[in-house]
């Protein structure tokens, strides 16, 4: 973008994240708060071998939403499998190939993955081209695969444009 | 100590045991399950609601009796940045030692060489 504010998200982020330390909004933590979030983003963007961009913001509002939800639901989800006495469970190691590229929408995926219903990412292929999946109750694997495509995937695919 | 009206009393109490349940069942998951990748499962995804229900009671509390109180969201931000990290790593870490899983787990690997660090 300009060249004082080089990554808008990034300060953006950074003034929240201020605010939210201070846990109060006044004219000194606001300036001191504008500050940092141009001094920090200056300085350390030499450091950042990857370029990112976000290309739909409001999507990737919504994708938080629904991962929050989709939380909740696998909290609840764990709970019932843990508390169910001698419930059979169908351990599955699953390749999940993956249609992203770059390591910040490969990293939010498998982020993603860990947090949400039943599945933990273990493993990215030596190619980077697939993720190993621990799902820990897995009826049909190709289901599986499929929900993630189309639940997440498909979405960072989106937000990313990668 | 402040008198908080009753609704909040419930409401504050009903989160932070909802919270401290799930912390529970995320520990005793790790006593019950199977093989260490089942394991895993039980503390990273039950202890996001269980800090989460601690965190929503307290950013009530606070802001009720004193002003409004959002700083506690940090320890959301950074739970959901690291749970899954340090969730990934130990899986790694479990896959490269090939622990041993328990009988029924299907594994579905096409190319296993793919996630070894063994040279073919």
């Amino acid at each position: 973008m300009s060249k004082f504010i080089p990554a808008p998200w990034w300060s953006l982020f950074l003034l929240g994240f201020w605010l939210l330390l201070q846990n109060k909004v006044s004219f000194g933590t606001l300036l001191l708060g504008l500050i940092l979030a141009i001094l920090i983003p200056m300085y350390t963007l030499r450091a950042r071998d990857y370029r990112t961009t976000l290309h739909k913001p409001l999507l990737a509002v919504q994708y938080f939403f629904i991962l929050l939800a989709d939380i909740i639901v696998s909290n609840f989800n764990i709970a019932a499998i843990i508390l169910t006495p001698r419930k059979r469970i169908q351990p599955a190691l699953i390749e999940f190939p993956l249609d992203i590229s770059g390591s910040v929408p490969i990293t939010i995926l498998a982020s993603t993955i860990s947090l949400t219903p039943g599945t933990i990412s273990a493993e990215l292929g030596r190619d980077g081209r697939s993720l190993l999946i621990h799902g820990l109750n897995v009826q049909d694997p190709e289901a599986t695969v499929q929900q993630i495509k189309h639940r997440y995937e498909r979405r960072l695919k989106e937000i990313f444009q990668c | 100590m402040t008198n908080l009206p009753l609704w909040a009393d419930l409401l504050i109490s009903f989160v932070i045991v909802l919270g401290a349940s799930f912390a529970f069942i995320g520990s005793l998951g790790l006593l019950r399950l199977p093989d260490f990748m089942a394991r895993l499962h039980a503390p990273t995804k039950s202890t996001t609601l269980g800090v989460g229900g601690v965190i929503i009671g307290s950013m009530l509390y606070f802001s009720i009796t004193d002003s409004l109180s959002l700083h506690e969201l940090l320890i959301a931000i950074f739970l959901f940045l690291t749970a899954p990290i340090s969730a990934h790593l130990l899986a790694k870490a479990g896959l490269h030692l090939e622990l041993e899983l328990t009988r029924n787990t299907q594994d579905l690997r096409k190319k296993p060489e793919q996630y070894s660090d063994k040279d073919s």
